[in-house]
């Protein structure tokens, strides 16, 4: 089945359908009739047309040839990809949720309502902070609010200087990328070696023009932060805020709350830490949490509570106004609300515990035959400074590529960069020790084929349904659609 | 036990004995004590299934909307949605997948991606697509910006005729980059070109025009426009409905640089707003300003075809601060259900749907003229969607539906003060004639 | 008499007569790898010393262009924008951008050659 190789043009016939409409029962006026010719278009767009069961095999061959978490470990640094529990997307699938418009009256949506002000409230106190909106689409979308709040806050303070905002060089690149969006000029200031924010450097960043600081704690090395309190104090004494990048949250779920860490604003990825899936890419859900000061400036509409019940508000003059369309992802949330309420406040705990059990167990299990980044235990994710050179060589690129023949996903390759040949690696508190096991005696078989036959793991992948693709010749001739040939 | 949770007690032991520690606490000394949290959570213990089961249906149960017949519109379309979506996108090898990066293990996605953009191009009549956006409004901003990148002028057009969320994400996006924005007041509900001429200038990076815009009505000046904004060499952004065009004149026909939407209607579920997805095409000259990750074909070593994320240096993990755009996550699984769905309509059942949706429409606007004391807001052409109005507040009108177990439509009062009384009216395929004569008795028994 | 130069962000600078042709050298092209793209300016631009002028593309990395010298672009290779992997085949001798020199007195702050070769083995 890997073998197949169709696209879903390839198999058009126009006589054929997958589906139909049922046929119309108040005629069929021509469209002639009540718009102008010039509006209508010259040809009905080419889209294949295939019959039912070519539908669902083609796509169920194309799923043959992807690799999701249910088919097996996906040990992705910063991506925290952990079991996405069938509950959640039983619960979403509910006709009296999908079957509400986002135009009803309050009235007709009391549930949905209640939903969103329930979860702002679990979410809030997980975080440590007073108020969430859950209408960024991903995490992204919720840095680039987070930077609006911040910016608004200070013009609406009248300080209208504070266009910078420091990044420490081991973040994310959606973290300048989002300071570009909400029109900061990124300061990048650079680590020191653990990943640790070099305070003096912190220091002479730190100035009348700052709006803030972007973090992640833990950082990107998997460690936490010691030194947050002071770091806090430093950036609120210069008068700026300090942002929390909710990439690493499954870390400290019960134990610590970025919230008494200092944190102004929080966002969360919700297809991280709050276990709805990636889709492929997409769809996720990134609620921005804020301190009181900040709220006036979150973005409408918000839910509010009184004694008829629910309603969404508008009110809010010094709000920075809309970033989606609607509430943000709702079926996406909704699937975090159920399990928020599976796991409870000691499962939650228990997840951060044993996700970062599982990373120092696999950590210590491989330090003889890779680097470790920083010698010390880690949280939920560590990063290797490539394989242990001492025993072999081999690009970090190629060990990737290697583990696809073994049936896994690869960990996240060079990144964090300030960190040569990084592997980063991050498992989760949904696997069980024999995976982990197997995941750690197939990194050290990989090391002992780069001693004695490294040709097969400079070649690999092997056993994939396509070999290395030629990604030069894609970018320098894309090709973005299929074209039929003439 | 946490049934998510796979390591025993004893696993735990093992593993520490084996790494040499003692407690999973030992991992955690390094937090600061004062800033540990020293209480459980305030949050409810753990719930089964059953439970959860049990608390979700009666909370779903607060909300009405499942028995109702559906009216409302606004970008956002209550229409016929084929089974097969829901069987191909709960296939796990698809929902619980990252995000494409390593092609090698992801060809099923990156395949279905690559058949969406070639879907989603053929719609709009453009040259290139991109693998989704979050959704339509801020679909319209991504390409407000690329018309500023390509232009390097700072001030966006756009129609006050346009859904007024739309309008509201843009403002919030421009404002922060400090870029204008300019609203033309629209005559008679639709954008022309004599408005625009009012405002275009050398400053210009873009315009917008929606179509059919809000109230609507299908634009009667789009060619007019198009013309004035390339003159002044700036790029003309089409917001449109992907359902519509499965007959209306194509942003590429019309000769746009870009086309965005909202690809809600394309088979993905109501939702109470989201996940949706925002679908963007242009012209190949503008690939390299696109948002988001886009793929394309190749082949592997042993010349077999293939697909990867491609052009990826326009994107934030590479360019960090200076790439076209922040997003990252997009929505790649409501792009397959959309790819799905334009699959199984195909190319004949989309332009069914289309033509009903605007046959039926038109059908319920004759009867309702016909035989009730209501009147158009605007006697324009329209596709699937009309405001009508009466001496009789909205809010009275949408009670009586209700009592029929009808959802109305949307009063227009959001879009201005002026549509005191208006109710803007969507019909879709998949309203049948029994549903609509029922609304017009509703509306003929109102004094 | 044309006279070539080097700058630290690996530009090469060919000068004659008021005029300078420019492109990266073997070095940088080297570094990143197969170059995929090449984004140039428009004719007419004027650019300052420092000033970005433009982008070269591999897979995975996109490196600005540093203009070595002020000036205003003449004419861009075009060739470059259809076949940008001729910069890997010949650094040297497929230029990107020629620019009418605005501030002579610039050209003191480049490398010669030996000095940038003696640059990049620090590097």
């Amino acid at each position: 089945m890997k073998k197949y190789d169709h696209l879903i043009f390839e198999l058009s016939n126009p006589d054929r359908r997958a589906f139909e409409i049922p046929k119309s029962d108040v005629g069929e006026e021509s469209l002639e009739s009540f718009l102008p010719k010039k509006a209508l278009r010259a040809k009905a767009p080419e889209l294949p047309q295939v019959g039912q069961v070519d539908l669902m095999r083609h796509y169920t061959n194309l799923s043959h040839k992807n690799y999701g978490l249910d088919t097996g470990f996906y040990p992705l640094g910063s991506c925290t990809m952990k079991y996405n529990p069938k509950i959640n997307e039983d619960m979403a699938r509910l006709p009296n949720f999908t079957e509400t418009h986002p135009m009803q009256d309050d009235f007709l949506v009391q549930g949905n309502l209640e939903l969103m002000d329930n979860l702002d409230q679990m979410l809030c106190e997980i975080t440590g902070m007073d108020k969430m909106t859950l209408q960024p689409i991903a995490g992204s979308h919720g840095e680039m609010l987070g930077l609006m709040l911040m910016k608004a806050y200070h013009a609406d303070k009248g300080d209208m200087n504070r266009t910078k905002i420091i990044v420490p060089d081991s973040s994310h690149g959606t973290n300048p990328a989002s300071a570009a969006m909400a029109g900061l000029d990124v300061v990048t200031i650079e680590s020191k070696e653990n990943g640790e924010v070099d305070l003096e450097a912190l220091k002479e960043a730190l100035g009348d023009d700052v709006a803030g600081l972007m973090l992640t704690n833990p950082n990107t090395l998997g460690l936490f932060e010691k030194q947050i309190q002071e770091i806090a104090a430093m950036v609120h004494e210069a008068g700026g805020l300090l942002y929390y990048d909710g990439a690493n949250t499954n870390a400290i779920m019960g134990i610590t709350r970025p919230g008494d860490m200092g944190f102004d604003i929080v966002h969360l990825n919700l297809h991280k830490t709050f276990t709805t899936p990636h889709g492929g890419g997409g769809p996720g859900s990134g609620p921005v949490g804020v301190k009181a000061r900040l709220i006036p400036y979150l973005p409408v509409p918000f839910v509010e509570k009184n004694e008829a019940g629910y309603k969404l508000s508008y009110d809010s003059p010094k709000s920075v106004g809309k970033i989606s369309n609607y509430y943000g992802n709702f079926g996406i949330y909704l699937r975090a609300y159920v399990y928020i309420l599976s796991m409870g406040y000691n499962g939650l705990k228990r997840a951060s515990e044993v996700a970062v059990l599982n990373a120092n167990y696999i950590m210590y299990s491989l330090k003889d035959h890779y680097k470790l980044a920083v010698d010390r235990p880690c949280k939920h994710e560590f990063v290797l400074a490539g394989i242990n050179t001492d025993i072999a060589e081999m690009p970090t690129v190629n060990i990737a590529k290697r583990l696809l023949d073994y049936g896994y996903h690869p960990p996240t390759v060079y990144f964090p960069l300030i960190v040569p040949e990084a592997l980063m690696v991050e498992p989760t508190e949904t696997e069980s020790k024999e995976t982990l096991d197997d995941f750690i005696k197939a990194m050290k078989a990989i090391v002992e084929e780069s001693k004695n036959d490294p040709e097969l793991v400079k070649t690999a992948p092997h056993t994939t349904p396509v070999r290395k693709l030629d990604e030069v010749g894609a970018a320098r001739n894309p090709i973005v659609r299929w074209e039929p040939k003439e | 036990m946490f049934p998510y949770i796979a390591n025993t007690p004893q696993d735990e032991k093992d593993m520490l004995k084996a790494i040499g520690f003692n407690s999973i606490e030992e991992f955690f000394d390094d937090i600061p004590k004062e800033l540990r949290l020293h209480r459980d959570l305030n949050l409810k213990p753990a719930m089964t299934e059953a439970e959860i089961k049990v608390h979700m249906e009666k909370l779903g149960a607060k909300n009405r909307g499942k028995e109702l017949v559906s009216f409302l519109g606004g970008g956002v379309y209550d229409r016929h949605i084929p089974s097969v979506i829901n069987h191909v996108i709960s296939r796990s090898e698809f929902y619980t997948a990252y995000t494409p990066y390593q092609p090698e293990i992801s060809q099923g996605m990156l395949q279905a991606i690559f058949e969406y953009q070639t879907m989603i191009t053929n719609l709009t009549g453009l040259d290139v697509s991109n693998a989704s956006l979050y959704d339509g409004a801020s679909a319209v901003a991504e390409a407000a910006f690329m018309a500023v990148d390509k232009t390097r002028n700072k001030e966006i057009i756009v129609p006050d005729n346009i859904h007024p969320n739309t309008l509201r994400v843009l403002k919030t996006y421009l404002r922060f980059k400090d870029l204008e924005l300019v609203v033309v007041a629209t005559k008679e509900g639709t954008f022309s070109k004599a408005a625009l001429e009012e405002k275009i200038s050398e400053n210009t990076a873009g315009v917008l025009v929606q179509n059919p815009n809000f109230y609507g009505l299908v634009e009667n000046e789009i060619e007019e426009i198009v013309e004035l904004t390339h003159k002044n060499k700036a790029l003309l952004i089409m917001s449109v409905d992907p359902i519509t065009l499965g007959v209306l004149k194509s942003p590429g026909e019309y000769g746009a640089d870009i086309a965005v939407g909202d690809g809600q209607s394309l088979g993905n579920g109501l939702n109470f707003g989201g996940p949706y997805f925002g679908f963007m095409a242009a012209t190949s000259k503008l690939i390299r300003k696109m948002p988001g990750r886009i793929v394309g074909q190749t082949v592997d070593k042993d010349g077999k075809r293939g697909f990867v994320l491609t052009l990826q240096t326009r994107e934030q993990h590479i360019r960090r601060e200076k790439a076209t755009s922040n997003i990252c996550t997009n929505q790649a699984l409501n792009a397959l259900a959309a790819s799905v769905y334009m699959v199984a309509l195909g190319k004949k059942g989309i332009t069914e749907v289309a033509t009903q949706s605007a046959q039926k429409a038109h059908y319920l606007y004759n009867q309702i003229l016909e035989k009730t004391n209501f009147k158009p807001v605007y006697d324009k052409p329209f596709f699937m969607e009309f405001g009508i109005t009466s001496n009789i507040p909205a809010t009275k009108v949408k009670e009586a539906l209700l009592e029929k177990g009808i959802l109305g439509g949307i009063e227009l009062r959001i879009c201005g003060e002026h549509f005191d009384n208006a109710l803007l009216v969507a019909v879709t395929e998949k309203r049948t004639k029994a549903e609509m004569d029922q609304f017009v008795q509703v509306l003929e028994g109102l004094k | 008499m044309s006279e070539l130069f080097f700058t630290k962000k690996h530009e090469w600078v060919l000068v004659d007569n008021g005029h300078a042709t420019i492109g990266i050298s073997d070095y940088a092209q080297e570094q990143l790898g197969d170059i995929v793209f090449i984004e140039l300016p428009d004719v007419d631009e004027d650019f300052e010393q420092g000033d970005d002028f433009g982008v070269v593309e591999s897979v995975k990395a996109a490196s600005d262009l540093y203009m070595p010298i002020s000036g205003k672009v003449v004419e861009i290779n075009e060739e470059l924008e259809d076949a940008p992997e001729l910069v890997n085949e010949d650094a040297m001798a497929n230029w990107m951008i020629k620019v009418e020199i605005t501030k002579k007195e610039e050209l003191a702050d480049l490398l010669s050659e030996v000095q940038y070769k003696d640059f990049i083995e620090e590097e």
